[in-house]
């Protein structure tokens, strides 16, 4: 029963009389439709003005997919000019029809002008450059409001939720400590070596020391670290928040009157912004460390040595500046994370999209960030 | 005439927690089979164990003559074709369409040129009469209501002869509900449906189901028609149907 019945089948005859016949067979079922499809869709298209008749009796079983396809290439037919006749119906075949045939539409043709298709890339882009700046309002209203919550709670400081922040600092900072570790230590290890096989050149070894507390501590410890908790905790921020806007716990915390800004975001917050300047100085540790031992054992720089002249060129500015970065780049991280949360709409796959949106505009608006920096404390002479 | 639904002595277990301890009950063509019991008496897992989404300890089931406990990949796949489910949350795919979800069984195993397709689906949203314009939404704009509508279209839409409903009007109103009722009879009607449904809804019962098993204490209390089901004497029956709401509703018939 399984494989024989599923073989559909229709022929297109010349009777004697020069009349068409066509003779439809077998299960008209929706597994097997593709068989007459071919068939049909050659044969019709040059049938015009004809009378034909179409003999419908031996079809065994049809389901409402073979009545959509029967009646789609009968309307073709018959506005193609021909009379087409359909015998030997049953009646529970006639029944299905009249049912079906209530609920087929005349399809609403849209058809797009051919001038769109070219202005296509043009209305693509003033989409998305209108996206851009919604986008753009959007945070910034965000921001406000993330303001405007911060400054009625500092009125009013025992509102905070002490807590929540202590809860985020574990989880943001203490328990990003073993993947920053790892990070701050190789980039230290790498920052040695590749100085290591220029400076050797012109005898200079020492001056490693030099560039890797410099860099170290002023550049690479407050990006690499921002970068790993924008990758972290700035995804989860937006998982977190996206599911329970879509599980309406959101909707629920405002009816009962929990701001979500002040449940929600400020901890997260201010959570990343005390976490992050202290976990830069602790990359700062590592990566020198990571630098010490490639000095010692690659240069013959030995640890108190290195730790001499470390004493000596390592002026302590270029700490503070990388550590005085953090806040500024636990901001954007913590801030780009809710905001994109908070967009999430109730559909699943808008979580996955938005928490990779949060990440790159993270990543960005660090380095964005960190370029700033730079120019502006060249400048200033710094 | 051989059942559509044969299931015989069922056992299922999780973990200690046994759910079913021998339920047995039959399924005949054509006719809409209600699955009732309160929440936790096993109703939607055995409504999952006949869909093949999970599998009983002990016991048969057998679904248009196969017997699920021994079922090759093949056979699955071919029976998988033979029905469809509407999930209680409906569980469209929200990244797609409502045409799209309803066309995406079709466009895996019918291999149809698309014009067809597009015209199957849109007799398909017809049918359970939603509007033209739905087809282009994607589940996140649906009300419940249709929500509902659109994935029973998706579980139409390789017109199996058999089609299970996970509490198909939970969470509507009344009038939404007597509707989809309404839309039910009127498919089966068409399409020559066998329906299993589970519900608790006394309204669906009174006017739709043919037939009916009551589950509770892990077993099957009651199977029959409506009738035939209150004559029994088990409390949980008296609770259901002679309580406050059943009785109720019992005084205005079908």
């Amino acid at each position: 029963m399984k494989t024989l019945d599923h073989q559909a089948d229709v022929r297109f005859l010349q009777d004697e009389e020069g009349e068409l016949l066509v003779v439809s067979s077998g299960s008209w079922r929706v597994a097997a439709l593709k068989m007459v499809v071919p068939i049909l869709e050659r044969q019709t298209r040059n049938i015009r003005n004809q009378s034909l008749r179409w003999d419908v009796s031996r079809i065994s079983s049809i389901d409402s997919a073979g009545i959509v396809l029967f009646k789609h290439y009968l309307d073709q037919l018959q506005a193609q000019g021909c009379k087409v006749e359909v015998v030997g119906a049953s009646p529970a075949q006639q029944k299905l029809y009249r049912m079906v045939a209530s609920s087929i539409l005349t399809p609403p043709e849209t058809r797009r002008s051919p001038r769109s298709r070219l202005l296509q890339p043009f209305n693509r882009l003033g989409e998305l450059a209108m996206a851009f700046l919604r986008d753009i309002n959007a945070f910034l209203c965000f921001v406000g409001e993330n303001l405007v919550v911060l400054i009625l709670l500092l009125l009013q400081p025992w509102k905070f939720r002490y807590r929540a922040i202590v809860r985020n600092i574990q989880d943001a900072g203490v328990g990003a400590l073993p993947i920053v570790t790892l990070t701050s230590f190789l980039i230290g290890v790498v920052i040695a070596y590749q100085g290591a096989v220029q400076l050797q050149k012109f005898g200079a070894n020492i001056f490693v020391v030099d560039m890797i507390a410099i860099s170290v501590t002023r550049e690479l410890a407050p990006l690499i670290t921002a970068i790993v908790v924008a990758g972290r905790t700035g995804s989860s921020y937006t998982a977190q928040i996206g599911v329970m806007k879509i599980t309406q716990e959101i909707d629920a915390m405002r009816i009962m009157g929990f701001e979500p800004h002040r449940f929600l975001v400020l901890p997260r917050v201010i959570a990343v912004m005390i976490a992050l300047p202290l976990m830069i100085f602790f990359a700062d540790v590592i990566g020198i460390l990571g630098g010490m031992l490639v000095a010692s054992l690659h240069l013959n720089i030995s640890f108190t040595e290195f730790i001499h002249r470390l004493q000596n060129v390592l002026e302590m500015k270029h700490v503070w500046i990388g550590i005085a970065k953090g806040p500024f780049f636990a901001w954007l991280i913590a801030m780009s994370g809710c905001f994109r949360g908070f967009q999430v709409s109730r559909n699943t796959e808008s979580i996955g999209r938005y928490t990779t949106i949060s990440v790159v505009n993270a990543i960005f608006l660090v380095i964005a960030c960190d370029a700033l920096f730079s120019v502006l404390l060249t400048e200033l002479g710094i | 005439m051989n059942p559509v639904i044969l299931v015989s002595d069922v056992v299922t277990r999780f973990g200690d927690n046994l759910v079913h301890d021998g339920i047995s009950l039959k399924v005949q063509k054509g006719e809409i089979y209600g699955l009732l019991g309160g929440s936790g008496s096993g109703k939607s897992t055995l409504l999952r164990e006949m869909i093949l989404l999970q599998r009983p300890q002990a016991g048969e089931i057998s679904v248009l003559g196969h017997d699920l406990m021994s079922l090759g990949r093949k056979e699955a796949a071919w029976l998988q074709r033979q029905w469809g489910v509407l999930f209680q949350a409906g569980a469209l795919y929200s990244s797609l369409t409502v045409a799209e979800n309803i066309g995406i069984k079709l466009k895996e195993y019918a291999h149809l040129p698309n014009n067809i397709l597009g015209e199957i689906v849109r007799m398909k949203i017809h049918m359970v009469g939603l509007p033209d314009y739905a087809a282009e939404l994607y589940p996140a704009q649906l009300s419940g209501g249709m929500i509902k509508r659109a994935s029973l279209a998706r579980a139409l839409a390789m017109d199996p002869g058999l089609l299970f409903l996970d509490e198909p009007t939970s969470g509507l109103d009344p009038i939404g509900a007597e509707a989809f009722d309404k839309l039910i009879l009127e498919l089966r009607e068409m399409l020559d449906l066998t329906v299993v449904m589970v519900t608790h809804d006394l309204d669906s019962i009174w006017t739709i189901v043919d037939r009916l098993a009551v589950l509770g204490d892990r077993k099957v209390i009651a199977e029959g028609n409506l009738e035939e089901v209150m004559r029994q004497p088990h409390p949980i029956i008296e609770q259901f149907f002679h309580g406050e709401r059943g009785r109720i509703r019992s005084q205005h018939g079908k």
